[in-house]
């Protein structure tokens, strides 16, 4: 276990050595949303009976935070590695494969949670917005952020140059993370987009964790959770079988 | 006796490019090897199968009797490598870096055995400077450190000493030639044949991914064809007839003489005896291993049988 608790260590001080970079300036952007989506749309729209905008708003971000750090922890720390040439100390030791995916997984979803904690703790100081169901709000948290820490290993590995990566962020990552129902219900949507909507693996994410703050979700809790937890299955195997034949990292 | 890395006729192909071909090579326990060859003859791909950093298409590696696919914990706790590139990791202090690095191979608490190595190489006043603050001879000097954390009996160096200053190529081999002593086997590239020749005991020679020289250093020079030569200044300064092919130089007043052997030379002095010429000065040069591996290199003379 020694092994795989180093690895984890050696992820964790990575980016709390930076964490203003890695923590903060994406709790103030997160924040930042808040911040104009609050004044500009409080006054029109009701999405539920009785939820304000802002407080509908407030697990929508919270999440899109977890999921976007997450995702960057990983991808940022693997594309780093394998750029500066220092990935090699990882591949030339005994660690196995399960050991670096678990070690980078928890890692990213260490620094998701910081961050989406950080996010909801500043707006409790301005905004009421108490968590309905706290398990549920904790079971999709957890699952989004080690989806979205295998992804951005995915990403890592796949990618040969930073540029890539950013492909895979701004094509991928953010376009789905925006369309999943953060800043908006999908019923409020033409029904086509409703429909594509429901492809969306982060729209699960977003519904289900919200149901936890209200008890109220586009559709039921449990099967967003099934699909969650079947998209980090299928996400990890792919992963792991990345780990496993040495997929761009052992040539 | 099991040997410390066994080679067995591994191929390895990138693209078109055959970068190996059915190398078989042998090191012993407690050897000091050399692993020589030009640019692209496939030393550091031979290097990263034994790390298990390159996949081989076909053939097997062992490192102290673990293959380094099928048994890879095993294989990897027996092998500390230097890589070539100065890589490092920008975020940690050089202690740091060997705190984890010795955590990767199990070891919960190193600091004796860090402490040790940091010493030695002189890294003392550096240990808690951050990896990007080093210059490069500092950062190579980690690198070694890196390979020596979990203590392996078998130690790669691909290139230890390139661009790096005479001070610390001198410490470096001073360290890496006690290692040697206390029982670890060393295995290393370079370009700088005296190197090879003065540390090591046996070479390996690879030409376009296949072993061209494989013996002990003095037996690859004994088995040079053409043996030596033989610097004469003479006075009057003019070579008899029957000299005139043996001559492979000129410079100022000096010829040198190919000799296949120590007998020639008694030919060659009786016939500048018989044609009334006087030596002046005679210097005798002995092939060394440049002389080996240059001959190999051009042409495609083959000394591994």
């Amino acid at each position: 276990m020694t092994r795989f608790f180093t690895l984890l260590y050696k992820e964790l001080l990575r980016f709390w050595k930076v964490g203003f970079q890695t923590v903060v300036a994406p709790m103030v952007s997160t924040l930042l949303y808040l911040l104009i989506f609050h004044h500009v749309l409080e006054a029109h729209i009701e999405v539920y009976p009785d939820v304000a905008y802002t407080t509908f708003l407030i697990p929508g971000l919270v999440m899109m935070a977890v999921i976007q750090n997450a995702f960057a922890n990983s991808s940022s720390s693997m594309i780093q590695s394998k750029i500066s040439g220092n990935i090699v100390f990882i591949l030339l030791s005994p660690l196995t494969y399960r050991e670096i995916f678990f070690a980078y997984i928890l890692a990213s979803m260490a620094r998701g949670l910081l961050v989406g904690l950080g996010v909801y703790g500043v707006t409790l100081i301005f905004f009421d917005t108490p968590v309905l169901l706290p398990l549920w709000a904790l079971l999709f948290v957890l699952l989004g952020s080690a989806i979205l820490g295998a992804l951005g290993l995915i990403a890592g590995i796949w990618a040969d140059k930073f540029d890539q990566l950013a492909t895979f962020q701004n094509f991928i990552i953010l376009p789905l993370s925006f369309l999943s129902g953060v800043f908006y219900t999908i019923h409020s949507l033409p029904i086509g987009w409703q429909y594509l909507s429901h492809l969306n693996p982060f729209f699960y994410m977003i519904d289900g964790f919200r149901y936890s703050f209200f008890g109220v979700s586009d559709i039921s809790p449990y099967i967003s959770l099934s699909i969650v937890a079947i998209c980090l299955i299928a996400i990890s195997y792919l992963t792991i079988w990345m780990l496993k034949t040495g997929y761009k990292l052992r040539h | 006796m099991l040997p410390a890395i066994a080679i067995k006729q591994v191929s390895k192909r990138y693209g078109n490019v055959q970068a190996l071909t059915d190398v078989d090579l042998d090191i012993h326990p407690g050897e000091f090897f050399a692993l020589l060859g030009p640019n692209g003859a496939g030393k550091t791909t031979l290097i990263s199968i034994i790390a298990g950093l390159t996949l081989a298409n076909s053939g097997s590696v062992k490192v102290m009797g673990h293959d380094v696919i099928a048994d890879y914990r095993q294989a990897r706790l027996n092998v500390g490598i230097v890589p070539q590139e100065l890589v490092f990791d920008p975020f940690f202090t050089v202690r740091e870096i060997l705190q984890m690095q010795s955590g990767y191979y199990g070891i919960k608490s190193n600091t004796r055995w860090i402490d040790e190595i940091i010493e030695r190489l002189d890294l003392t006043g550096k240990a808690g400077a951050n990896m990007r603050a080093l210059s490069g001879g500092m950062k190579r000097r980690v690198l070694v450190a890196q390979a020596l954390v979990h203590k392996p009996p078998v130690i790669i160096l691909d290139e230890p000493t390139a661009g790096v200053d005479v001070e610390l190529r001198q410490t470096l081999w001073d360290f890496i030639k006690q290692l040697n002593r206390d029982g670890h086997t060393i295995v290393l590239t370079t370009h700088y044949l005296e190197e090879a020749e003065t540390m090591c005991n046996r070479v390996a020679m690879l030409k376009a991914g296949k072993i061209v020289a494989l013996d002990e250093i003095q037996n690859l020079i004994g088995k040079m064809p053409g043996g030596g030569s033989v610097r004469l200044r003479l006075l009057p300064d003019r070579l008899p007839e029957a000299l005139l092919p043996l001559e492979i130089n000129r410079s100022n007043d000096m010829h040198e003489l190919r000799i296949d052997g120590y007998a020639q030379l008694e030919s060659i002095l009786s016939t500048l005896r018989s044609a009334q010429i006087q030596i002046l000065d005679i210097q005798l040069q002995q092939p060394d291993l440049e002389d080996v591996f240059v001959n190999l290199m051009r042409n495609n003379g083959n000394l591994a049988q």
